[in-house]
């Protein structure tokens, strides 16, 4: 008997087909591959660069509290050492021998952070000239340059000086700004998710809410900015700058995503328990509140979370509301000026001394890893709480 | 006296207001309810009846004078509203109290109370959109009584640099019709990057969205699906410090390898780190048209003795094409609207080109210029930002409002 | 052959010999079926589930072979073995023997896309593409280069249409997307696509369950015609249209042949009790 089904072999037709379809499935995987290694080489990039920015070099310095150095502290430091101390390091020191003036006279041993150009050469990255080449290996011979962890890079604010410049007083901003827009657009999200799943009438308002609704959630964020800018600071006089403007400017973006994932998450309660509900004698608001929202919760948590770190990103409408300034210390209220993560990077990245740009980096991983452990949380208690109905 | 401060004061003063009315509430209908007579509603849910009564027309004075005082109609003093809001409180307070009767219905009451607080939460969103039109097209307005529409629409020349020296107060030093803002050069670096941006895109998210919905195991799929997401959490300021660092040194190396000459803000690292960007976008939306399309459809196709490949090329993509334009114009629309990755790499040179070495400059780099700068808010140079931004949100409005329309075309297809 | 028509043999071995057979035998003035399909010993599994439990059966060229049975008793599952359909279904594990014209389906050397040339299939939900009538009919014929010219494929999805019985219905606009027909004519579009490749056996699974009686009735008037071309499988939940369409006809049941024997003698005379129980209505 003729085989036929095996056939194929033989027909140049069938063989094109097959050729053509191994090729297919190539530019696919070939597609998918140069995402993954795009990713890869982003995070390499990223974290190579960034690194070195979590350690800091120190010398071992005598500090002299001197008469001159109550007027000015770098008179404190051997003249020879003073091209590689850091000035921000001995610039607290007229203040501390103003405060206790028994230090006057007195001698200290202490490990102060270098210069940033001489931090930059041990990490490899910038050259020095080379008489001070010579010292500073001579020193680093004497054990009297190490290499610590930077714990300041968490601990101090920004500074004009990259070896002494630190995120805490943006991320302190970040978290005023996240609290403001959480306590604006989580309450209002989920009573506007609840009224229109559970509540509204399907006539013209509600239709054009839900369009409305929809479209917000594609409005580039920078038109956000300019709102927040025309509406929150020029009509109703909030501070330009202030964590209060920038948290209801985000809070107004983060809002249509909190609507919709709370109504996927409404909706995703089956229909019977709320008809079980009803037969009990249960008011519309009773069933929503005792038996479908403790349902939805845990959707309704996740999609909070997912819209709270887009928020945590976001630069552009906070540039446009003036949250990019020079902020040294933490703000201490939702009212002061304040910068956030996101704005700091930006504002180190244009810095175009070298010594920020590890800054930039380190700046970048630490605001990944908490949106990267914002959104494993939300995955995390998505797949916990996740019901099949 | 602050506004803060007001409002705290104010809620200071309603909070023990309400915990008052609600116990006077629940104890009057409690003490009715002991001596034999039956109310309608729970007694709580008559603690919560005066609790509204007294809350609820309190914080409409207060509203109402705000809303009055922005708007300008009259300009109360902050004592005085803070006063009369009480007032009014203690009344509700009493009213309400005084209204508790057997028959008076509390719970359908309280249920009318909060279906009007979920709508008037829900109307927030319509009041961001109409604040949107409003103040941007307001301000807009005022820019297009300096410069004429004409110019700003076929305008090739955007230079608003001199009137900083106007803004400055020496506006009589460069004469008039020095500065020009003809937004063509803008609008074409935009729709440069954007082409560029989805031109890396939409080959790479749509074969990706094939293979994980086509080709890939289940495995495959739950690794690959949540490893391209990660490229959409990813913030755009840090996207625009990859570009600028670490891509478009890149392209200058290359581009000098082949002996062309490229600038160091070239418009071509924007866009393709841009793109990169919108991966994800178009591969999760295109992945999840594919899946949408029913299973009846493949396998008719395969019963006819067609390639896995051929079935995808020829009868599921054909199928999915809506979606698949539907998700390439949300890209787009968020490449029209992409700012940090722009600001950070693309030039501020407003340049009319075809070459994507050369630098260009873009809608929303100037919107943040015109913005960052210290000027008087209404030089024309900063209201131009609200010009910009009132072209930028009608684009990007009207391309999501059609692929909305697509998308739902396509759902009820295959519902 | 001292088989008679009336008393099919139902086991493998009998049958094996009849599988050889590749002409038409005249016996006693009637023809004695060519076997054109046969599966021998055929056990599947989904996952830890096993869904068709050692099944024999063989169906006859140019003969309607009917699958009828309870909801889940493996009827569908057997039938997309047929054509190999359910390699599209991951964790789907196959033992045994599937034949077209004593080929081996399952042999590795098989080209599945080819199979599907020989073996046709019609849906129970009719699934036209997105297209229109006449790119849906033209669409495999360019494909598997058996028509190329523009007049040849004309001719092709003039001849499809006219043998389905919807030409005189859409001879004025083929040009109309197929997904805007009717479902009756969606399904009979879904005939004349599968009758366009040229196979030698359509299986239809449940193809009027879908549509309106009078569709029903078309569709199985169609069938009836077909039958003098075409080797046709066709699962049906209907019994009366089993007895209508169908030669013979196999009962399945919690993924066994119970009973296989030509309609007549299986709905009139029953060997098995399930069997009866199951054509009088008593359960299913």
């Amino acid at each position: 008997m003729q085989r036929r089904l095996t056939g194929s072999a033989s027909d140049p037709r069938i063989r094109a087909r097959y050729r053509r379809e191994t090729r297919f499935k190539a530019y696919t995987v070939t597609a998918l591959f140069v995402a993954f290694a795009i990713i890869v080489a982003f995070f390499a990039d990223i974290i190579s660069q960034g690194y070195t920015a979590f350690w800091r070099t120190e010398i071992q310095v005598t500090l002299d509290y001197n008469e001159r150095a109550e007027r000015i502290g770098r008179f404190a430091i051997n003249e020879d050492l003073r091209e590689i101390v850091s000035r921000g390091a001995v610039r607290g020191i007229p203040l501390e021998i103003r405060n206790n003036p028994e230090l006057a006279g007195t001698t200290h041993e202490r490990w102060v952070p270098v210069y940033s150009r001489i931090d930059q050469y041990f990490k490899g990255k910038e050259a020095l000239p080379p008489e001070l080449e010579q010292q500073v290996l001579q020193l680093k011979e004497a054990g009297v340059i190490r290499s610590t962890f930077n714990w300041a890079f968490f601990t101090a604010g920004d500074s004009k000086l990259p070896e002494l410049a630190g995120i805490f007083s943006a991320a302190v901003g970040s978290i005023f700004v996240l609290f403001v827009t959480l306590m604006f657009a989580f309450p209002i999200g989920v009573l506007s998710a609840i009224y229109l799943e559970e509540f509204a009438p399907d006539n013209k308002l509600t239709q054009a809410i839900e369009v409305n609704i929809n479209n917000l959630a594609a409005v580039p964020s920078i038109i956000f900015g300019l709102l927040g800018l025309a509406v929150f600071i020029n009509t109703f006089g909030v501070p330009r700058s202030s964590a209060l403007v920038g948290g209801l400017t985000l809070g107004l973006m983060t809002l249509p995503i909190i609507i919709i994932s709370t109504r996927a998450a409404l909706r995703a309660v089956p229909d019977p328990i709320r008809l079980g509900a009803f037969a009990m004698g249960c008011s519309r608001w009773q069933v929503v509140r005792d038996h479908v929202l403790p349902l939805s919760l845990p959707g309704i948590l996740t999609g909070t979370i997912i819209g709270l770190a887009q928020a945590m990103g976001e630069t552009a409408p906070l540039i446009i509301v003036g949250m990019i300034a020079y902020i040294p210390e933490a703000p201490s209220s939702i009212f002061e000026s304040a910068t956030v993560l996101p704005a700091q990077v930006f504002t180190w990245a244009s810095e175009p001394r070298k010594a920020f740009m590890e800054k930039t980096a380190a700046g970048i991983i630490v605001l990944l890893a908490i949106l990267l452990t914002l959104n494993a949380t939300a995955v995390l208690l998505r797949r916990k709480f996740e019901r099949r109905w | 006296m602050g506004i803060g401060l007001t409002t705290l004061l104010l809620l200071a003063a309603l909070a023990p207001l309400g915990f008052l009315a609600y116990r006077l509430g629940r104890g009057k209908a409690l003490g009715a309810m002991a001596t034999g007579i039956s109310m309608h509603s729970r007694p709580q849910q008559y603690g919560w009846y005066s609790v509204v009564w007294m809350g609820l027309p309190a914080l409409g004075v207060a509203i109402a004078a705000a809303v009055l005082s922005v708007v300008g109609l009259i300009s109360p003093s902050r004592e005085l509203v803070l006063i009369v809001s009480i007032a009014v409180a203690l009344m509700g307070l009493a009213h309400g109290l005084r209204a508790i009767r057997p028959e008076v219905r509390a719970r359908n009451a309280l249920d009318n109370v909060i279906r009007l607080l979920l709508l008037s939460a829900a109307l927030i969103s319509i009041m961001t959109t109409v604040a949107i039109v409003f103040s941007i097209l307001f301000e807009a307005m005022r820019f297009f009584r300096e410069v004429s529409v004409w110019e700003f629409v076929t305008g090739t020349v955007w230079s608003p640099g001199d009137t900083f020296l106007e803004a400055a107060g020496r506006g009589d030093e460069v004469g008039e019709g020095t500065s020009f803002f003809g937004s063509v050069p803008l609008f074409a670096g935009t729709f440069m990057v954007t082409a560029i941006a989805m031109a890396t895109a939409l080959p790479i998210g749509l074969l990706s969205a094939i293979f994980m919905s086509e080709y890939a195991t289940r495995r495959q799929r739950g690794l690959a699906k949540p490893i391209l997401e990660i490229l959409a959490g990813i913030p755009t300021v840090v996207y625009g410090f990859f570009a600028a660092i670490t891509v478009t040194p890149i392209i200058v190396d290359i581009a000098t390898f082949f002996g062309l000459d490229a600038s160091y803000s070239n418009i071509l690292s924007p866009g393709i780190v841009m793109g990169i960007m919108i991966i994800p976008f178009i591969s999760s939306l295109s992945d999840d048209v594919i899946n949408s399309i029913p299973q009846s459809l493949r396998e008719g196709a395969y019963a006819l003795g067609t390639t896995h490949s051929e079935t995808i090329r020829q009868v599921i993509l054909p199928a999915a094409l809506p979606g698949v334009i539907s998700a390439f114009l949300l890209g787009v629309s968020r490449a029209l609207g992409e700012t940090m990755i722009v600001v950070m790499a693309a030039g501020v040179r407003p340049n009319l080109t075809w070459n994507p070495l050369e630098d260009m400059t873009t809608v929303t780099v100037n919107i943040v210029y015109s913005l960052t700068g210290d000027l008087a808010f209404d030089s024309p140079q900063t209201l131009s930002a609200f010009a910009l931004g009132l072209v930028l949100f009608i684009v990007t409005l009207s391309l999501n409002l059609v692929s909305t329309y697509l998308v739902r075309r396509f759902k009820q297809k295959y519902d | 052959m001292e088989t008679e028509l009336k008393n099919t043999p139902t086991t493998a071995a009998e049958t094996q010999s009849m599988a050889d057979n590749t002409g038409e035998q005249t016996m006693g003035g009637k023809a004695v079926p060519e076997v054109k399909m046969q599966a021998e010993d055929l056990n599947l599994w989904y996952g830890d589930t096993q869904a068709l439990h050692s099944i024999n059966l063989e169906m006859y060229a140019r003969e309607v072979t009917a699958l009828i049975g309870p909801s889940g008793c493996g009827k569908s599952t057997f039938l997309r073995c047929l054509n190999r359909m359910n390699d599209l279904i991951p964790q789907v594990r196959l033992e045994g023997r599937v034949s077209l014209d004593g080929e081996d389906i399952y042999d590795h050397s098989v080209d599945v896309v080819q199979l599907r040339t020989f073996v046709g299939m019609v849906f129970q939900k009719p699934n036209p593409f997105p297209k229109s009538i006449y790119e849906n009919i033209a669409y495999a014929p360019r494909l598997h280069g058996t028509g190329t010219s523009r007049s040849e494929l004309d001719d092709l999805v003039e001849s499809s249409l006219k043998r389905a019985g919807l030409w005189n219905e859409v001879a004025d606009r083929l040009d109309t997307p197929g997904t805007e027909l009717s479902g009756g004519q969606q399904q009979r579009l879904c005939i004349a696509r599968a009758i366009a490749v040229n196979p030698e056996v359509i299986l239809m699974d449940e193809p009027a369950s879908a549509l309106d009686p009078l569709a029903t009735a078309t569709v199985e008037e169609l069938i009836h015609e077909l039958k003098d071309n075409y080797t046709i499988v066709i699962v049906t939940h209907n019994l009366q249209q089993a007895a209508r369409v169908a030669g013979y006809t196999a009962f399945f049941h919690m993924g066994k042949v119970v009973e296989y024997n030509d309609t007549d003698t299986l709905f009139t005379n029953p060997r098995e009790q399930r069997t009866e129980d199951y054509i009088t209505g008593r359960f299913g």
